[in-house]
């Protein structure tokens, strides 16, 4: 169903720009995701990271530029689609803020990733015939083997709410993963993680993408997972992309000493 | 202790202060004069006292509990008892049911007839739950799809002589209609916004219903509707009060089924993500506005058939039954409930609807033990009587299947 080739590119992505009002938050960006590549993209703070990713997802409307995804079905322009239709057609992702459900059980949290996957209806739902009862308990079954895979099946029907901060951090992904992507876009995953619970997500991270055959675009700023863990690296700054490399070109590249100091320098 | 009981005794003066013109001073219209009763003061004053006492106690015990450990208190906290325990359940259930399905045998027709109506509170109750609790669309205006069916059956046995069961399916059909009518434009809508779009909805349908007099006979309303007839029998009006009831009877049972079954379906759980956080709910490739639709329709459906039973019960409607206290009253037992909760939805209903029926005695005081135990609900249990508990799910290790452990109702 995943396309194995590594040539082929998942996700293209030309001139995209975004306008709030007078600020311009992402300006004329261009990437490529490879299938089967794990992307970084790094850069200050409101560089226009979250906004990049938001654009991709279909939260907003870019103001010009194409986003194409290349599924089953062939290329597909998703400027302007639903985040739904987005999510429908292999794009899955996970928000810097966290956005779980809280008054949801950790399972079923996952099991909503699972929708867009299944099809059963009100009438379906009311009479609990053998066809939606048998999608009820794969959906059930699918879900609970992703939480085995992150390692949070203790905790299947605890709330969401209830759970540390790490553990939700993980659930994101695995909420993300039930919907079947070709790309996962994760925003800041390792944020207020401490060390060992980030090198367990690197672990994971790589697992998704060499087993799941999953095409991993990640913002971080834990540099050293960035370097362990990406195959290229974009950097944006003020809404540009400013640097696209392996981590050995990025961490020589002037002009991103230049950024991240830069920054330092304001701070 | 002494700090304790100073809280209690400020709260006590609180609220002798503010009940102090409803309670206190009585004008007499007729001799234009004053009555003043202080005795009422006296019995404010010491049952907030010990009202307080009580609720700070509770409070107290409440946060002992939350600070264990969690699973501990799933184990521990009775709801969950009975919840989990699945011979306990099914025993309280068994017992409710006995005595629903006796209950007309043991009273008179005024018990029947307010248990008739607590019944189709509870229907109604959780018909809103599924917009409210559920889908959490805060919908003000939901008495206007109970007007709609009610109306249907009043105009179409009016007009046509058409039976209750016939009406009965158009009544919610066209219920459903006017919940997706409501909900395409309000579809972008949430909160407070929302909230006062469906209040505007609501009050404009009992406006129509008022002013045009041609369509609906104005604020004299309908008379003379047929009471629904059950199997061409001839009953007197007492037989067919215990018919209706246990017409509503079965209502509220198929309601409690389906809203059961949906509330732990995909649909049910889209809801629930939609409720929780809709930005997230889109981003997992959920259609918003199917979903919200869906939500209002199923809603607004259940009033529907409501409204058809409340004109064939009371053979009579005129837009005065449609007010805006009605929804409050409907929208204050989904809350008081626990948003989503069935079983807290039905005893809000019961609790809501026959207290006040019983509490007659004490009619002066209704709408202020009404309000006052909403507040303290607010304060104190924010989350409802029952809060809602999500299925959980069993699995083998071995056998990899969704089996379930319970049902959350
Ligand atoms: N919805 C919005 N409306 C207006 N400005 C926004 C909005 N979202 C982001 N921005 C602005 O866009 C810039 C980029 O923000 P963001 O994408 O969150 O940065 P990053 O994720 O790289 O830290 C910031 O200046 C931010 O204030
Ligand atoms: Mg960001």
């Amino acid at each position: 169903m995943k396309q194995n080739d590594q040539t082929l590119p998942v996700l293209e992505v030309k001139g995209l720009t975004m306008d709030f009002g007078g600020l311009r938050a992402v300006d004329h960006v261009d990437m490529e995701i490879q299938n089967g590549e794990i992307v970084a993209l790094i850069g200050p703070n409101g560089a226009g990271k979250t906004t990049f990713f938001n654009c991709i997802t279909g939260i907003y409307t870019p103001t010009s530029g194409d986003i194409i995804v290349h599924t089953k079905f062939g290329e597909k322009r998703i400027n302007g689609k639903k985040p739904n239709q987005v999510t429908e057609l292999g794009l899955a992702r996970t928000f810097q803020n966290i956005r779980l459900f809280p008054n949801m059980t950790v399972l079923e949290n996952v099991m909503i990733g699972r929708h867009c996957r299944t099809k059963a209806k009100v009438i379906g739902a009311l009479l609990r015939d053998p066809g939606t009862r048998k999608e009820e308990k794969d959906a059930a079954a699918v879900s609970y083997g992703i939480l085995e895979k992150i390692g949070l099946t203790h905790l299947a029907n605890e709330m969401a709410s209830n759970l540390p901060y790490g553990a939700q951090r993980k659930l994101e992904i695995a909420r993300a993963l039930a919907t079947e992507p070709v790309l996962l876009l994760l925003d800041e995953p390792a944020a207020g993680m401490n060390p060992q619970e980030t090198e367990e997500l690197t672990g994971l991270i790589r697992e998704i993408r060499d087993q799941d055959k999953i095409a991993i675009l990640l913002i971080e700023h834990d540099m050293k997972l960035v370097m362990n863990l990406s195959d290229r690296i974009y950097v944006m700054d003020h809404g540009q992309r400013i640097a696209a490399g392996t981590p050995m070109e990025i961490k020589n590249n002037p002009e991103v000493i230049k950024a991240y100091l830069g920054e330092e320098a304001d701070a | 202790m002494l700090n304790e009981l100073k809280k209690s005794l400020i709260t006590a003066v609180w609220f002798m202060f503010l009940t102090f013109p409803i309670m206190v001073i009585k004008v007499n219209t007729v001799y234009n004069t004053i009555v003043w009763r202080w005795h009422n003061l006296i019995y404010i004053g010491v049952g907030a006292f010990f009202g307080s006492m009580i609720w700070r106690w509770l409070h107290y015990k409440k946060t002992h509990i939350s600070e264990r450990n969690i699973r501990e208190r799933l184990k521990n906290g009775l709801q969950n008892a009975i919840v989990d325990n699945k011979k306990v359940l099914y025993t309280l259930i068994a017992v409710a049911v006995a005595f629903t399905f006796a209950f007309p045998h043991m009273s008179n027709a005024y018990q029947i007839n307010i248990m008739t109506t607590a019944l189709m509170y509870v229907v109604l109750g959780l018909g809103l739950n599924i917009v409210v609790g559920l889908a959490g669309l805060l919908d003000l205006g939901y008495v206007a799809f109970y007007a709609v069916g009610a109306y249907s059956y009043a105009l179409l046995n009016h007009h046509f002589g058409l039976g209750f069961w016939a009406v009965l399916p158009i009544g919610g059909a066209l219920a459903m209609m006017f919940g997706i009518i409501l909900g395409f434009p309000v579809l972008r809508l949430r909160g407070d916004y929302l909230a006062i779009v469906t209040l505007g909805f609501g009050e404009i349908i009992r406006l129509v219903l008022e002013n045009w007099n041609a369509f609906s006979f104005g604020p004299s309303g309908i008379s003379g509707i047929d009471r629904p007839s059950f199997f061409g029998l001839t009953l007197n009006l007492s037989q067919s009060m215990t018919a209706l009831y246990y017409l509503v009877l079965g209502f509220a049972v198929i309601t409690i089924f389906c809203v059961n079954r949906l509330q732990n379906s995909r649909i049910g759980r889209a809801w629930l993500a939609l409720r929780e956080d809709e930005i997230a709910c889109q981003a997992m490739g959920i259609d918003k506005t199917k979903t919200k639709l869906t939500a209002f329709a199923l809603g607004a459906t259940w009033a529907g058939f409501m409204g058809v039973v409340f004109a064939a019960k009371t053979t009579f409607v005129n837009p005065a039954s449609f007010t805006f206290l009605e929804s409050a009253i409907i929208l204050a037992i989904v809350v008081l409930g626990g948003m989503g909760s069935i079983l807290g939805v039905i005893l809000a209903a019961l609790i809501l609807i026959l207290l006040p029926e019983y509490l007659r005695a004490f009619s002066e005081l209704r709408m202020l033990i009404f309000g006052g135990s909403m507040v303290l609900m607010m304060v104190f249990r924010p989350q409802g009587l029952i809060s809602n508990v999500r299925r959980k799910y069993l699995f083998d290790k071995m056998n990899f299947g969704g089996e379930k452990t319970n049902e959350a109702k």
